[in-house]
């Protein structure tokens, strides 16, 4: 039996009190008014950014993929900028809850394919991966409260929940939204979202039981049962996951569309979700657990950030270059905004999650040693969470974006959160399943 | 100088497994083993080098690469620039994910054909070649270990074979050099 480490334990609540600190002061530091905004901007031009500056003529570009009339006023850009920045904190913690939570689940859909699969190489890696979704249910309460918030405009980060966009007498009336509303409505979202997290942490407990209950078993029964759960869940995931892809991430950007934005959120979760597998599996064995697990478990581990890294570019590459050839105006301005106000985190993450796991990872001698696959691991999960941050926070802060107190906080306090969880869990049951018809076959694995 | 070499036959990849292990402890010399099919790990009990297949693989790739961003430029934006969907038809790098596919097929494409090529030189393959093969059984269902003999006591060598699990042993002489 694996016990917390009391150091991991004040880590873990170091990270949170840390984090929330940040994203407290992240949302007290948020303008009220647009004379704040005004003041905030003055004081950012004295620095020598310059970027409020460049607002002015976005602003317009803005304005009218919203579908509001663009003012010209300045009192109106005031207002704009204002909102843009009331977005940032929330859109922060969004961002932060929702990277974690896509670990979690990436991970449950990893477990579940290692069982559908028959795998015989994983058995050994169950109780860690069991362990990751722990996670799953605290992060499902944590992001509907979050939908729910934004549901009962207590914050507007989900644009088209406005009213006034699908209400043909108002001035903001939004055609394409309007024309959406039969599907984009609060509460088909919000019944959608509840389905989805309850199937999936229905899986995940009764699998988690099964797990449990099999150690002790007599027969194969639970691992029969695990295996033909899986492959339904499986089925239920693919098409919710995608679903879930459109409603928490695309709607962001309400009038954009990409048919394979699905798959794309698909493959960044799995590779997110197999590099913490990978870490958490090389933390434990650190501390001198799981003696099973060999190079071998931790090279086919890395195998997969390799493949999921490559399959992750394949995806963003198709994505980015159907639209770049096209040149349609509606689709294209999703790049528009992010080339000229995100430059730096879209090609930044692309260096992160495509140039440097290759160019790592590619030698196999290199995936069995651990501390390379720490390394690189963090590099992916940073360019990951970038990747989420470069989905969101266009649709919800425009241009007021930057990296700083709400987005670090954020990150800190659901990584706090995340590892007391995940360890805690794993002191929860034996590190190693007892009687799965493949554990023998997983001991034994080597290349 | 006629070379004495020592096959020994055997029925089973586990035992071949564990015999070419004895016989490597016994310090003699494996020449050659011949399967019907590839045997997981044998080459690690041999004792034989890490493939260096990969690193010419990646340099075919390289070269892949190289090869079709010079064609690209040259057919593209150089010979006959052409107005395709309004692009910047004379800068390659605006034109990059245009040719963002054919870079990468032309990449793979260098890498798997020349690596094969590679491959067959190296082992020494050519069409029409006159197979090396010293027993169509190996080709089948055995499996043939050619040991060296050398100086060693071939008496106590076929002992010590037979004892390994082998079936049949028989004693080669070379009168060409090899």
């Amino acid at each position: 039996m694996y016990t917390l480490p009391n150091k991991l334990k004040v880590f873990a609540i170091v990270f949170m009190v840390v984090g929330a600190i940040g994203m407290i002061s992240g949302f007290l530091s948020a303008p009220s008014s647009t004379a704040e905004v005004k003041e905030m901007m003055a004081a950012h031009h004295g620095e020598g950014h310059g970027e409020a500056a460049t607002t002015a003529e976005t602003h317009e570009a803005h304005g009218a993929e919203h579908g509001d009339v663009a003012h010209d006023s300045e009192e109106a850009h005031l207002e704009h900028t204002l909102h843009q920045m009331q977005n940032r904190p929330w859109s922060a913690l969004y961002i932060a809850s929702f990277f974690f939570f896509m670990i979690a689940l990436g991970a449950l859909a990893f477990y579940a394919i290692q069982y559908a699969a028959q795998a015989g190489w994983s058995p050994v890696l169950f109780r860690v991966m069991e362990g990751i979704t722990a996670y799953l249910p605290v992060a499902s309460v944590i992001l509907f409260v979050l939908l729910l918030l934004s549901a009962f405009h207590v914050n507007h980060i989900f644009h088209w929940m406005d009213p006034e966009l699908v209400n043909p007498e108002s001035e903001h009336y939004d055609k394409l939204i309007a024309g959406k509303s039969g599907y984009l409505n609060v509460p088909f979202f919000l019944i959608r979202a509840a389905i989805f997290l309850i199937g999936w942490n229905l899986y995940r407990w009764i699998s988690r039981k099964n797990s449990i209950a099999d150690d002790t078993a007599e027969d194969h029964s639970y691992f029969k049962k695990n295996f033909k759960l899986s492959a339904g869940f499986l089925v239920f995931f693919i098409v919710t996951e995608s679903i879930m892809s459109w409603d928490w991430i695309m709607s962001f950007d309400p009038h954009w569309f990409s048919t394979l934005f699905g798959w794309y959120v698909f493959a960044g979760m799995m590779v997110s979700a197999i590099t913490v597998i990978a870490m958490v599996t090389i933390v434990l064995k650190a501390q001198g657990y799981l003696e099973h697990v060999n190079d071998s478990h931790i090279h086919d581990l890395a195998k997969f950030m390799f493949a999921f890294s490559i399959f992750w570019t394949y995806l963003w590459f198709s994505q980015f270059m159907l639209i770049w050839y096209a040149d349609i105006p509606e689709e294209v301005t999703y790049f528009v905004t992010r080339i000229e106000d995100y430059k730096m985190p879209f090609f930044g993450m692309l260096a992160m999650n495509f140039v440097f796991p290759v160019l790592l990872l590619m030698n196999s001698d290199y995936k069995r040693l651990n501390w390379f696959v720490i390394m690189t691991g963090i590099v992916i999960l940073a360019g990951h969470y970038i990747d989420v941050f470069n989905m969101v926070m266009p649709g919800t802060v425009g241009t007021s974006w930057y990296i700083g107190l709400p987005e670090i906080g954020s990150l800190l306090f659901f990584f706090g959160l995340f590892v007391f969880v995940v360890f805690t869990a794993l002191t929860k049951a034996p590190l190693m399943v007892k009687r799965n018809p493949f554990l023998k076959e997983s001991k034994h694995f080597h290349y | 100088m006629a070379s004495t070499v020592i096959h020994a036959i055997y029925n089973d990849d586990d035992i071949l497994m564990n015999a070419v292990k004895a016989v490597r402890n016994e310090h003699y010399h494996i020449e050659e083993v011949y399967t019907p099919f590839p045997v997981h790990g044998l080459d690690k009990a041999m004792g034989l080098e890490g493939t260096r297949i990969a690193i010419t693989s990646f340099m075919y790739g390289i070269l892949g690469l190289t090869v079709a961003i010079v064609m690209m430029n040259f057919i593209m934006i150089k010979d006959w620039p052409q107005d395709i969907g309004g692009k910047p038809s004379f800068s390659y790098l605006e034109n990059m994910p245009a040719f963002v596919p054919i870079m990468f097929e032309m990449t793979v494409f260098f890498a798997a054909h020349l690596m094969v090529i590679t491959f067959y030189m190296r082992s020494k393959l050519w069409p029409f070649k006159k197979a090396e093969n010293p027993d169509p059984r190996t080709t089948d269902d055995h499996f043939l270990m050619a040991i060296d003999a050398g100086n060693h006591d071939v008496e106590k060598m076929s002992k010590f074979l037979k004892d390994t699990g082998a079936i049949e042993i028989s004693l080669i002489e070379n009168e060409d050099d090899h």
